[in-house]
């Protein structure tokens, strides 16, 4: 087990204050000069030997894309880091916690990060329900300004850096990078065209990188004790540690950090105490937030939770947002209702997701109680297949990918209960 | 009443106008200031919360000072103002609802929440009780999981619920008493209950 030593965020349950001193208690803004004073090159270049990998659900390699903004710019050019703090991906609430706990973690991480990619200001987007996780950061923010941290002359650094807030106002979409932008700039939050990526042409046109918030605030700690000790935890390429939010059939639901690559057994029994009823009374768990197919239970006795071992099973750590089922759980229910959070959603941009999501929820309203046929079944594969690579953003992968997991795992309960309905339904008749 | 999501109240509740009070207008202008000279459109999001909290929702004609000041075209203002689920187009009760019936809400009985709420209130989804007290919402994820089932009410969560304490709490709201958002079980926030596993020591 990860020892509270090398835990990052020690203030996660709010027992403390989350204010500057106690933060600085805490070790927050300690030496943040000299490590700008090393230089960009240097951070990103820590950031790719730490092995840190994106905390927002797709975990792509954080120093690599840092790196994809323009070392040189046509003067007068700003460059923003953009923070998506639009948490609403359903059974995370992680980075809730590390704004309303530990705020200078994450303010500190954009000056830091900010200044390795060359970023003239951060703009962090955060969820509009969040109001109060809203005022903390604020007020981190203002603090951190008033002790000369960040803005002019930035920790004495001689940089310059602002940091500003932006409440969203309960769109999910906008934690889709393109579509955080356009809600940036006043728009409705419907995702862009890729290329242009946002490193080339992001916010207001400028160079751009948008990026979670937990993957911000671990950076200081990073690059405070270095890239060795955070690659020493977890495994090659699936390193640190990682906020896990464990929500549904447990007896003690709750957040905990963790060490990546720990057996999803041991988290939910160690931290979340144990399954409802007993390990044996589990039927299946989403590892990785809404988005991810669910595993049944003989896959989650094995498998290590991080991005490679979840992939072996043809799920994904996502946010590493844990929602366990017991076996009361009505399964087929439980995914019909994310089908029903996708279709509400889906911003109706692209066709397929609009039209999709809606197919897919109102067939899977049906099959939570048989009233349909078995073949029906391939047919509802069959339009996930047809929403999914067909659309401008991730959303329509994402609606279609949780109906795949219930469909590969659990077929065998949707046909008894279709054959359930056609019984009673022919006793009916009858 | 019923709030006809994503398309504004009907003309005859519209008001013919719609002016920032003194205090609220350099907050606005104050938002506009975040953003890059230019960039002013930005701040449609800010400047539609500052209207709403002036006025408990969002009228057409508050939207079309906002378009005037940011220099947008009104159609720009609509389209953001319907597109966002938590712009009230239509007057709310005092307290507004919002009940989480998402997958880690449900699989914690967000059921019994919804039928405490809708019972001991005695209105359904995106009503207002006749005393114009109280507006129920059904809302998709609210991002606090691990303490599930959970409400908003205004701008807090109420968490770690059982339909005995979600009737509670309208009651305490009822009679004008203030109550303390967060977990409701006596849990700090998001740690195991009973206590946490980690961080014991202390940082």
């Amino acid at each position: 087990m990860l020892q509270d030593k090398d835990r990052i965020f020690t203030n996660l349950y709010g027992f403390e204050s989350p204010l500057l001193d106690a933060a600085r208690a805490r070790g927050d803004w300690d030496g943040t000069r000299g490590i700008l004073e090393k230089g960009p090159e240097w951070i990103v270049d820590e950031a790719k030997k730490s092995e840190l990998r994106g905390r927002g659900g797709a975990g792509f390699p954080s120093g690599l894309k840092w790196s994809f903004m323009p070392k040189q710019r046509p003067e007068g050019q700003p460059a923003f880091l953009v923070v998506n703090a639009d948490e609403s991906e359903p059974g995370t609430c992680k980075d809730r916690e590390i704004m309303r706990h530990d705020p200078h973690k994450l303010v500190e991480g954009c000056l830091i990060v900010g200044f390795a990619m060359r970023a003239t200001a951060a703009y962090i987007y955060i969820r509009g329900e969040f109001y109060a996780e809203a005022v903390a950061l604020q007020r981190a923010i203002d603090e951190a300004y008033d002790a000369g941290l960040i803005g002019r002359n930035a920790a004495g650094s001689g940089y310059d850096f602002d940091v500003y807030l932006h409440r969203g106002a309960g769109a999910y979409i906008c934690g889709e990078e393109t579509a955080l932008l356009e809600s940036l700039e006043g728009k409705k939050g419907q995702p862009r065209l890729k290329p242009p990526f946002p490193a080339a042409a992001g916010l207001y046109g400028c160079p751009t990188t948008v990026t979670n918030v937990e993957t911000v605030a671990v950076a200081p700690t990073i690059m405070r004790r270095g890239a060795e000790w955070f690659a020493s935890l977890g495994r090659p390429k699936n390193t640190g540690t990682k906020i896990f939010c464990i929500s549904g059939h447990v007896n003690k639901p709750c957040n905990v950090e963790e060490e990546m690559g720990i057996p999803l057994r041991e988290l939910i029994d160690r931290h979340a105490g144990g399954v409802r009823g007993g390990w044996d009374n589990l039927l299946a768990v989403i590892p990785g937030g809404s988005s991810v197919p669910c595993i049944p239970k003989p896959t989650c006795e094995e498998v290590l939770m991080d991005f490679d071992s979840l992939r072996e099973v043809k799920s994904g750590l996502g946010t590493a947002a844990v929602i366990v089922m017991d076996k009361s759980t009505d399964i087929v229910r439980a995914i019909w209702r994310l089908s029903k959070f996708y279709k509400h959603e889906s911003c109706g941009q692209c066709t397929p997701c609009r039209e999709g999501t809606g197919w897919m929820m109102r067939m899977m309203g049906r099959m939570i109680e048989g009233r349909a046929t078995i073949a029906e079944i391939d047919m509802l594969l069959e339009v996930t297949t047809q929403v999914e690579g067909h659309t401008i953003c991730a959303l329509g992968d994402a609606a279609a990918w949780p109906i795949q997991g219930l469909i590969r795992h659990f077929r065998p309960e949707m046909e008894r209960r279709i054959h359930g309905y056609r019984g009673s339904s022919a006793v009916a008749a009858d | 009443m019923s709030l006809a999501r994503g398309r504004p109240s009907a003309p005859e509740h519209q008001p013919a106008s719609f002016a920032f009070t003194p205090e609220n207008l350099p907050e606005a202008r104050a938002a506009i200031a975040k953003y890059p000279a230019g960039r002013q459109q930005s701040a449609v999001m800010p400047l539609l919360y500052i209207v709403q909290r002036q006025m408990g929702w969002v009228p057409v004609a508050a939207m079309d000072v906002v378009a005037d000041m940011l220099e947008m075209p009104r159609v720009g203002v609509y389209e953001v103002a319907t597109f966002y689920t938590m712009y009230n187009l239509e007057p709310v009760g005092e307290y507004l609802i919002q009940v989480c019936t998402t997958t880690p809400c449900m699989l914690r009985d967000s059921d019994g929440i919804v039928d405490a709420c809708k019972k001991h209130l005695g209105i359904d989804w995106e009503e207002t009780t006749a005393d114009g007290k109280f507006t129920l919402k059904e809302v998709e994820c609210l991002g606090a999981c691990a303490n599930a089932p959970m409400v908003q009410i205004n701008d807090d969560f109420f968490e770690d619920l059982t339909p005995q304490t979600m009737v509670g709490l309208l009651d305490a709201l009822r009679r004008g008493e203030a109550v303390k958002p967060g977990p409701q079980n006596g849990r700090h926030t998001s740690e195991p209950e009973g206590g946490p596993t980690t961080l014991k020591g202390g940082a």
